[in-house]
């Protein structure tokens, strides 16, 4: 008996300080696109490691002004390279990494509406065509660059609509009011192929390279468990969940 | 403030207006019914009247996301009725609006209706004036600071609006890009000036605003408790 309050007290005593003999808590920002796949990699490193990972969502610009206001963040996780090299103030020098590139994919619903070679775009056979705000989002950047490379920016822009982040534009697409649109690969695709609806992944050539970049924050700086799970995102087990999403190295 | 942003601010006026124009026109008769009828179903309309009060804005976006969709059942009346497409359209927009901001006009309106009591009734149609003719010469007068009111913040609080917006709207430059929209991507794409100027210019409007209604009001009350 003595022996079990001993323990509920340790237990409360962990929850309430964070005590060096406990496991530690690390606050995470996450880009949306790579939502999925850090909630299950985070899972996995909670369980090897013991400490606590807690992840929000979100667009990386929001993030930006979040932490230049001293957001308790320990690591910034965003969607572009820009992002975090432009956070000198709030963040440790030389901690920035690429942690994973994005693919970009042109998505519907609708099964077979979109071919394998993306000639859907030319056809004009849609109402609206979904993306990300380009200066908000990476993905939207990379969608309009593609748009400009195949040379159907100006004909397209009509029917154009643009969600705030591709989490919207993928919500856009998946209640079939936009026919088709630009989203993350990570975010239709799973284990190795497109979970519903049709798709075509846009090749690298058309649009700058989708980098990644994680990088650890000041208010991280002496947290053992934000050290610990930049290390994991660079296993062979966590890349393989990254994989599984669509993302390469 | 540049070309984008001015047409923003006109875009949002003309939302404004256009919605607090329809509300008038579909919040009087509801109004009146809510304050006259005895009926049990009166409950359940102000129920549905004020839900928009209380639930966030991302819920009300949701569903007219779906809903207003080409595969929801009121997207497709629209498109049947020749309204065309809700979603990512200007008309779209205001019907959006208008649900979200009858409470802020059914509700004054209702407590003015309610306010004047039957007694005026009454006594008007002991002189024979026709309903329509009371409603007229009675009631609007008597109601006119629950009108003043309703247009206000239905006005206002259209202004205002942005989770639903942002969720139906498509971010779509003279068609759905309202100011708060423009706010917001100003903000997250790091241009605060502009992002200052058009924030200052919605906390002065609705200073303005607000205040003036409520020394308009109050003038009012003071005239009647005078007279």
């Amino acid at each position: 008996m003595t022996r079990l309050f001993f323990q509920a007290l340790c237990a409360l005593l962990c929850l309430l300080s964070s005590w060096t003999a406990c496991s530690e808590e690390v606050q995470v920002a996450v880009a949306s696109n790579f939502a999925t796949p850090m909630q299950k990699i985070a899972s996995q490193f909670e369980q090897l490691s013991g400490h606590k990972v807690s992840l929000s969502f979100g667009a990386t610009g929001k993030f930006f002004a979040q932490i230049q206001n001293d957001a308790p963040f320990d690591i910034l996780m965003a969607a572009d390279q820009l992002t975090p090299a432009r956070l000198t103030g709030q963040s440790v020098p030389g901690s920035q990494f690429t942690y994973a590139v994005g693919a970009l994919v042109l998505w519907s619903a609708v099964p077979e509406m979109v071919d394998a070679q993306g000639a859907v775009l030319k056809s004009g056979r849609f109402a609206h065509l979904a993306m990300a705000a380009p200066e908000l989002a990476p993905y939207g950047a990379a969608a309009a660059q593609t748009l400009e490379a195949l040379g159907l920016a100006e004909a397209l822009k009509s029917k154009l609509v643009q969600g705030q982040s591709i989490g919207q534009t993928y919500a856009f697409i998946a209640t079939g009011n936009a026919e088709l649109g630009f989203v993350a690969l990570s975010q239709v695709w799973e284990n190795g192929r497109i979970k519903s609806g049709s798709a075509w992944i846009v090749p690298e050539k058309l649009h700058a390279p989708l980098r990644q970049d994680a990088i650890l924050l000041r208010h991280g700086r002496a947290n053992r468990a934000a050290l610990e799970l930049l290390a994991y995102l660079k296993t062979d087990a966590a890349q393989t969940v990254m994989r599984n999403y669509g993302y390469h190295f | 403030m540049d070309a984008a942003d001015f047409n923003a601010v006109w875009l949002t006026l003309k939302l404004a207006t256009l919605t607090t124009f329809m509300l008038l026109m579909l919040g009087t008769p509801l109004a009146w019914w809510l304050a006259r009828s005895k009926s049990k179903a009166r409950h359940l309309i102000r129920t549905l009247v004020a839900l928009p009060l209380i639930l966030p804005p991302t819920v009300i976006g949701f569903y007219l996301l779906i809903f207003m969709g080409p595969h929801g059942a009121f997207g497709q009346l629209a498109v049947a009725l020749g309204l065309g497409e809700l979603t990512f359209t200007f008309t779209g927009l205001v019907l959006a609006s208008m649900l979200y901001s009858m409470p802020f006009v059914v509700q004054p309106l209702h407590n003015a209706f309610e306010a004047i009591g039957a007694r005026p009734l009454e006594v008007a149609a002991t002189l024979r004036a026709s309903p329509l003719d009371t409603f007229i010469s009675v009631v609007l007068p008597l109601a006119r600071p629950g009108y003043l009111t309703a247009i206000v913040m239905g006005f206002a609080h259209t202004v205002g609006e942005f989770g639903v917006v942002l969720m139906i709207g498509g971010n779509i430059p003279d068609r759905t890009r309202v100011v708060s929209v423009q706010i917001y991507d100003h903000v997250e794409a790091l241009n605060y000036t502009h992002a200052h100027a058009l924030a200052a210019l919605m906390l002065v409007f609705s200073f303005v605003v607000l205040f003036s209604l409520y020394l308009f009001n109050s003038h009012a009350v003071a005239r009647s408790s005078t007279q």
